[in-house]
Formats: C-alpha cells, structure tokens, sequence
C-alpha cells in the first residue's frame, strides 16, 4: 500500500509537469514567432532549442505516466481517456515545435504590415493550448470546472480561425508572387493548426468529463 | 459419520463463498482494482472470524423457527436448501440460501409435526424485504455524502483511485466479515442444536463453544468456496454484468454490508435495547438481494433512468418461491431418508405443561373473552 502511496503522488507531480512542458511550449512559441517577426534571429535559435527541450520532456514525462498506470493497473476506468489526453495533447506541443522549425528552416518573407496579423493568429492559437491546458488540469483535480476552460479554447480557436481567413484573404490581395502567396498562407495554417489541435482535445475532453461525472 | 452428515451443510457453504463472495469483491477484482489473491485472502479470513465471532444472532433466531433435532434431519434440511439453490440456479431464477433455507426448516416443521412460530416467520419474511429498501436507502445516502465530498474536495483524479482502492479492500474485509456472521446461520444453523462438540479453552484466554467450532468449520467450507470458485464469478460480476464506476461499487460494498452487519450483531441489539430503542431481528438475508438494492438505490439518485424493474419483480416472487419448493422438496427427501434409509430424521420431545403454564393459558382465553365481548 505504501508503494501505491508512493507511486500516486509521484505520478500526480509528473502529470502537472507535463502539462506544466505543454504551457510553458505554448509561451515559448508566441515568443519564437514574435522574435521571427522582429527578426531576431539570435533569441528565435534559443527558444527554437527550449522548445525543442520540452517537447523531448513531455514525450518522456507521457511514456513514463503511461508505462506506470499500466503497470500498477491505476484508474481502470478512466486510464484509456488520461492516455488519450496525455496522446493528443503531446501532438499540441509537436505542432507548436514544427510550426517554429519551418520558420527557421523556410524563413518565408512576411511583408511588414502582415506581421500584426500574424501575431494576433499566433496570439490566439496559443490562448487556445493555455485554456486547454487549464481544461486538463482541471480534469484532474476539479471535473466540475472542466467546462469553465473548454468554452474558452472553442473560442479561440474560432477567432484564430476567423483571423486566418482575414490574414489569407489580405495576403492575396496583395502584389507579390504567387509563390510567395502560397508561402505566406501555408504559415498561416501551421500556426491556424496549433488551435485546430487544441479544439481535438477539447472535444475529447469534453466527452471523458460527461463520463466522469456519471 | 459425523462428518458425512455435516457434508450438505459444509457443501451448502461452499457455495456460498463461491457466489456471494463476488458480491463483496466482484468489482473490485472485476475491474482489476484488487487482485484476485488479496481479496480471497481477506475475504476469507474476515469470513471465518465474522463466522465464529457474530454468527449466533441470526442462528438463535432460525432456531426459533424450527430447532432441527437429529443430525440426519438437520443433513437433509440443509441438503434439500442446497438442492432447491443448484435447481432454481439453472432454470436462471433468483435465488438466495437465506430463503431456502428457511423454506427447508419449515419443511421440517411440518413433516414432523413440529409447531412454526409464524410471529418468527414473518418477522423473517419481513427482514428480507427491508433488506434491499435499507440497502437501498444506505447507498443513496452514502452516495450522496460521497458526492458532496468529492465536490467539494477537489481531489486528484489518482489520489481518488488510491483512496477508493483502500476503501474496497476495508469496505470489502467488512463485507466478509458481516457475510460470515449474518450467513453462517444459512448453513450451520441447523446443525446447531445436534453439533456434538465439547468447548474448547484455549490457553485459558478465550473458549470456542461447540456452536463456534460449528461455525469455524463453515466458515472454512465458505473460504473454501472463495477460493475455488468464486474468481469467474467475481470476473463476470466486476466485468460485464454490473457496469458500476469504482466509486459507485464502494457504495454498493459498504451498503450491502451494513444491512447484513444490522441483521446479524448481537451488540447492536443489546446496545439498542440498552438505550430502550426497538431492536432489529437478527435474521440471515441475502447478500445478493442487499446488492441489489443498493445498485438500485444509486440508480434513483441518479434520476431513475436504466432501472430494470423487472428484477424487482423476480426478486418478490422469489421470497415466495424459493421457500415454498425448498420445503416442498425438504418433505419429499425427509420422507424417504426416514422410511427408506431408516434414519431418525427428529426426536420426538415429550413436553410436560406445568401448573403455571396452565393457569397462564387461563388468563389469556379469559382475556381474550373478555376483549371478544
């Protein structure tokens, strides 16, 4: 019993880490995008490598809590639904890790007067993981309050839809290459896909919270 | 010979342990909470203690019913009980040991010619429909006090499985150890009055009565059962049959082993009595019939929804007729045992009625002309 005592609150410390790599991804994120548009090259290659770090760690932190629930059979019930938020979640993160990569390996040309556009899609694409992440802690410790975060997700990630759709509307509209439009809207809808990720989870969320309140 | 005799009891016993155990720690093992191994152990062990240390309550009271005096009436009775379970079992009708058993010593009654205390009857055959209403009403009371704790605490998602598993594995000991006390009766009880053991002392710091060795002896045959048997019934139980969520399956553990625990402690009863509060009768019920009505009592909280109440209606119909055929078929065999086999099956007592007795049967008629007028 003191073994299951033991390895119950280690495994609770190592979920609130992987969520705390999740949050703090989304944060480094707005950061590389914001260093990239300021053409900051030097702290764009640092949070590259940090964010980098933490998607390394949250894959580590999610086999060890998986590998535990299984192996001391912990949650019967609900184990199948932590893995399938800890799974989705860790996909948040990796979008997040390869939407800054493509930046710095791509390095597509933004006209200056795009980059508030593109601040506010990255803006609210990350507002949408912080609610989410909020959403599973919450699912945790404190189920009733699950839906208080997913309302929000389901809103930003509808306003960084609606924010893509003006940022690619505006991109054709403007005279350069097709080419290089094609680039531009491709990068909206890496960054737009950080948001689309996180209303996957929030859906998945919102069905294992109707199952745990029954 | 001895025990040849008691082999029907110690079957019956059997049994037991390989079906109600899962009542006890069906889900838990069901669902892999607890492992097999564990639960057996406890179930066991709480089993035979709950047995020898709190089984008289309930077999005083069935002995009130009908005292089954020879060992090869007492053989039959708890053969014909076993007989009447393993049939109604495969026709897939409910069924409880409790019930045949009490139909069987009524079956007895009447083929010796013994008198039924029908004030004792019917205060069984009321016990066993508060057994699933009281099952009922605890579950829904524990439920929502386990609600409001679990809402307001804001407790981990884990840390509610670690305390949910202690608690099946306590809850689950308790279980065990009112299953042993309240059912012992269902398959020692009748041995009772004809148990040739002496008491044994031991080391001068406690005695076994000859009803405890009794009992000590079916509570084995009972962990016998837990141990054999009951791992795929507690598999289908925690598996299949009852979806239940772990919290929602201590509820049920705990309900179910409050209602036996009040049908079978001699220390409630006297603490009650003390306090000059009604007592409960101390009657065997059915561990099954308590879990049902618990589940059921969960499913009114919840709205009601997905209740089958046919199950209901089965389990009505099977306090009538469950005892009706166990005593039809304990007749039936106590004929052939005593005219085929040639076993005394009773003894008759001579009953000598004293001065007193009669001057009190005088009283009553006149009372009673006295209120008929």
């Amino acid at each position: 019993m003191a073994i299951l005592f033991r390895t119950t609150k280690e495994l609770e410390s190592q979920i609130d880490e992987y969520l705390d790599s999740v949050s703090q991804g989304a944060l480094v994120f707005k950061q590389g995008v914001m260093n990239y548009l300021d053409n900051d090259k030097d702290n764009l290659n640092e949070h590259i490598k940090n964010i980098g770090q933490l998607e390394s760690r949250a894959d580590e932190l999610r086999r060890a809590i998986e590998n535990r629930l299984y192996t001391h059979t912990l949650i019967p019930e609900h184990r199948g639904d932590v893995l399938g938020i800890l799974e989705s979640t860790d996909d948040v993160i990796d979008t997040m890790k390869e939407t800054l990569n493509q930046f710095d390996i791509e390095c597509p040309y933004i006209p200056e007067e795009l980059n508030k556009n593109y601040f506010e899609l990255t803006d609210m694409s990350v507002s949408a993981s912080e609610a989410l992440v909020q959403a599973a802690r919450a699912f945790f410790r404190d189920v009733n309050a699950v839906k208080d975060h997913l309302h929000k997700v389901y809103f930003y990630e509808k306003e960084a839809d609606r924010i893509g759709d003006k940022l690619k509307r505006k991109v054709f509209q403007l005279d350069l290459d097709l080419s290089l439009k094609f680039h531009l809207r491709y990068f909206a809808l890496h960054i737009q896909m950080v948001s689309d990720r996180a209303e996957e989870v929030a859906d998945r969320l919102a069905i294992y919270t109707i199952k745990r309140t029954i | 010979m001895l025990l040849i005799f008691l082999s029907s009891g110690l079957f019956l016993g059997w049994s037991l342990g390989a079906n109600d155990a899962a009542n006890i720690f069906g889900t838990a093992v069901g669902t892999k909470m607890v492992r097999f191994k564990t639960a057996a152990l406890i179930c066991g062990v709480f089993v035979i203690l709950g047995a020898v240390i709190a089984g008289a309550g309930a077999t005083e009271t069935l002995g009130e019913l009908g005292a089954v005096n020879a060992i090869a009436g007492s053989f039959m009775v708890a053969l014909s009980a076993g007989f009447t379970i393993f049939w109604m079992t495969k026709l897939k009708l409910p069924v409880s040991t409790s019930q045949a058993i009490v139909g069987a010593i009524v079956g007895w009654n009447f083929f010796t010619g013994s008198p039924t205390d029908y004030s004792v009857l019917s205060k069984i055959v009321l016990t066993w429909i508060a057994c699933p209403v009281l099952a009922a009403v605890f579950s829904m009371l524990i439920f929502a006090l386990f609600k409001v704790i679990l809402n307001g605490m804001r407790i981990h998602l884990l840390r509610i499985d670690l305390f949910n598993r202690t608690g099946l594995i306590l809850v689950g000991a308790f279980g065990a150890f009112s299953l042993g006390a309240n059912n012992i009766a269902n398959v020692m009880g009748v041995f009772v009055p004809v148990a040739p053991f002496d008491e044994i002392r031991l080391f001068d710091m406690m005695s076994l009565s000859g009803a405890q060795q009794l009992f000590l002896l079916g509570g084995i045959a009972i962990a016998l059962g837990v141990y054999t048997y009951s791992r795929r019934v507690m598999e289908t139980v925690g598996g299949s049959l009852l979806k239940l969520s772990p919290q929602a399956a201590l509820v049920v553990v705990l309900s179910q082993a409050l209602v036996l625990f009040l049908f079978a402690s001699q220390q409630l009863e006297s603490w009650l009595m003390a306090h000059n509060l009604p007592t409960i009768p101390l009657v065997p019920v059915s561990s099954s019939q308590a879990v049902i009505g618990a589940v059921i009592g969960i499913g009114l909280l919840k709205g009601g929804r997905g209740i089958r109440y046919k199950v209901l209606g089965s389990i009505a119909t099977g306090w009538i007729t469950t005892p009706i055929i166990a005593g039809i078929i304990t007749f039936i065999s106590l004929f052939f045992l005593q005219n085929v086999f040639q076993q005394e099956v009773s003894r008759k007592v001579a009953t000598q009625i004293t001065k007193p007795a009669i001057m009190q049967i005088e009283k009553e008629r006149y009372i009673h002309t006295v209120l008929d007028r």
